[in-house]
């Protein structure tokens, strides 16, 4: 397979391991000869994980004419863009296409110091990031691939069905504290959330706690449950009914319940779905990214245009996420 | 004779270099720890100038709104590695004098392999068990609003210090010399006295050795910690603080480094949080190993 996955943040994991390996190895009775090869393969594995780790980190990777493309970026757009760069690697043999997740920030962080040449982002990059790529010589290119929903999701257990934005926001901001008051049962709300600097967190921030008011400084509770990973909050809310979560809809499993939104109070209560965002009935739904170093061109050109085709729209909506609407 | 005096010299040569190197690498030890530290005050002092010390030391942390209070995180540290230590330091001593002292031989046989397969176990496997079949039990027995509690950090924690309190405490209880058992047990002393009032007293300085090491790997613990603590960002301050969510530093710093532009003022305050980390296990070592000097000359002079 061409396509190669590197989780940033798993790598000191593996050193890790690696230790307690050898600790294992010198418990075993060849200790003056085995110790000695395992420190050999931990160097050479250490180089290879150095190399991997400081291939492009240093300055100018050539955006034109590359036989690679780094690819890094947004958690919730992982999936499609892995399943876009294997399908275009099939047409395109000669190529690599470097999947790596970690969130819209590490995609945004890449690009702005040169080590990606396209970032994913489920936001749009901040003012500080912008004057931050400016500072680091790159201009950032915004380029709309496809839609997402985010849906709001509960335990199946929980009698709750639907809510309105109002009742999230009040809900995610700590003034409404108890399922009773939203018309469920008596049980304290947990409220689950991803680290803050992931796209996700930012959407709901800006499009649900503030109710999308540009003024409004409202926060997330500082009771919040701050989970590193989609699977988290999807195992909290599997086994915990009084948790409230959300999620991009592709990642929603059928093991969890979603809460149909209104936009207003006394408006009509939509569930999410692929047709109700594309109809733009649905009350949470945004764009999503790819970030190039200045306008796309020869390789990365090619492969933005086929991501903005027919062909990979197809995929877009395979994934659960949204397609363009052409 | 030449031969002789070609196998001398080819081994003062082997020696020169085999001195050097030993020294050079003693060096570069100390190297590496001087250039970290210098690393981390390089990266994490501009913080202070970016951000002012109240906000510094607000009560809330949300660093993409310019919020950098570190105080949530210094306590909900503090609060698990405690949680952690309270658990874990008396069951690691009694683990230790039972593995050392009372059990049988071929009991001892099986333990001690066995408690140093659990040191093995890779952080992300105990985090996953942790999440998945920890969180929930802890929920229900406590009746708590989620399962993700400090306290079930502090469990896992627990869990990870233990075989360290365990193998490096009964190390040091196995080097008091068997005649002090034997002088104690000769002046009518019972097995329990033995143990209590000799064989531990001469074994202290080991023993806290050995809950200082625990307590070191809790504290710089991260992966697990993330995994069930919840990582949010509250101050601990009242009684049922235990029993809910909280965010340490070693979490924040793992959470967030990855997504953080170089040179940002948030990059910073990742960076002035790995100085308070660092001082805090400095500070830890420091006072242990000056306890562990008086001990060691008290003890030395009690049993010589």
């Amino acid at each position: 397979m061409l396509v190669v996955i590197k989780v940033i943040s798993g790598q000191h994991c593996n050193l890790k391991s690696l230790n307690s390996q050898t600790a294992l190895w010198k418990s075993s009775p060849h200790v003056i000869i085995v110790p000695m090869r395992s420190i050999l393969l931990r160097l050479i594995v250490c180089v290879f994980l150095l190399a991997g780790c400081g291939g492009r980190a240093n300055g100018q990777s050539a955006s034109t004419g590359v036989k690679t493309i780094e690819n890094i970026g947004s958690d919730t757009i992982v999936n499609l863009a892995l399943a876009w760069a294997e399908a275009y690697q099939k047409l395109h043999p000669d190529l690599r296409i470097s999947v790596t997740g970690g969130g819209s920030g590490t995609g945004i962080a890449a690009l702005v110091n040169g080590t990606a040449d396209i970032a994913n982002a489920s936001r749009a990059m901040t003012d500080g990031e912008k004057q931050q790529a400016v500072k680091n010589n790159i201009q950032p290119f915004e380029i709309d691939i496809a839609r997402d929903a985010i849906a709001v999701i509960v335990n199946p257990g929980n009698p709750v069905n639907s809510l309105t934005v109002q009742q999230i926001s009040d809900i995610y901001t700590g003034k409404i504290a108890n399922w009773k008051e939203v018309g469920g049962e008596d049980r304290p709300i947990v409220l689950l959330s991803r680290e803050s600097n992931s796209g996700t967190h930012v959407f709901f921030l800006e499009q649900i706690v503030r109710l999308g008011q540009k003024d409004n400084t409202d926060l997330f509770s500082p009771d919040t449950l701050l989970l590193p990973s989609s699977e988290g909050i999807m195992a909290e809310i599997r086994q915990n009914p009084n948790a409230i979560g959300y999620d991009g809809l592709g990642y929603v499993t059928s093991d969890v319940k979603m809460i149909a939104i209104a936009a207003k109070a006394g408006g009509t209560y939509v569930l999410p779905s692929v047709e109700s965002v594309n109809a733009g009935t649905y009350a949470i739904a945004r764009p999503l990214f790819m970030y190039t170093n200045g306008q796309p061109a020869g390789q990365i050109k090619d492969y933005i245009d086929w991501i903005l085709g027919p062909d990979a729209q197809t995929i877009v909506a395979q994934l659960g996420f949204v397609p363009l609407k052409k | 004779m030449s031969s002789a005096s070609l196998k001398t010299r080819r081994t003062s040569f082997v020696e020169f270099f085999a001195e050097r190197a030993i020294r050079a690498s003693g060096f570069v030890a100390i190297a590496f720890v001087v250039l970290i530290f210098l690393f981390l005050l390089l990266e994490g002092l501009p913080a202070i100038t970016e951000v002012s010390i109240s906000n510094l030391l607000s009560t809330r942390w949300y660093p993409t709104e310019s919020h950098f209070g570190l105080l949530p995180l210094i306590l909900g540290s503090v609060l698990v590695t405690l949680g952690a230590a309270i658990i874990a330091v008396p069951t690691g001593v009694l683990a230790a004098i039972f593995v050392a002292e009372v059990a049988p031989r071929w009991l001892r046989e099986i333990l001690k392999p066995m408690i140093e397969v659990v040191a093995g176990i890779p952080s992300v496997v105990l985090g996953f068990i942790g999440m998945i079949a920890l969180s929930p039990l802890v929920r229900v027995a406590f009746n708590a609003p989620t399962g993700l509690t400090a306290f079930t950090g502090a469990l896992i924690l627990a869990y990870m210090a233990l075989p360290t309190i365990i193998s490096v405490a009964e190390d040091a209880l196995d080097a008091v010399p068997r005649s002090y058992r034997d002088a104690a047990l000769a002046l009518g002393a019972t097995r329990w006295q033995t143990i209590w009032m000799v064989t531990v007293k001469a074994a202290r300085s080991g023993i806290l050795t050995a809950i200082m090491l625990g307590i070191g790997r809790a504290i710089g613990e991260t992966m697990a910690v993330m995994m069930v603590t919840g990582n949010a960002a509250r101050m601990p301050l009242s009684l049922d603080s235990l029993f809910m969510p909280a965010r340490t530093m070693t979490a924040t710093i793992a959470a967030e480094m990855g997504e953080v532009a170089q040179g940002s003022t948030h990059f910073h305050v990742l960076f002035m949080i790995g100085i308070v980390l660092f001082v805090i296990t400095f500070i830890v070592n420091f006072v242990a190993s000056i306890a562990i000097f008086r001990q060691t000359r008290r003890s030395a002079r009690l049993l010589s």
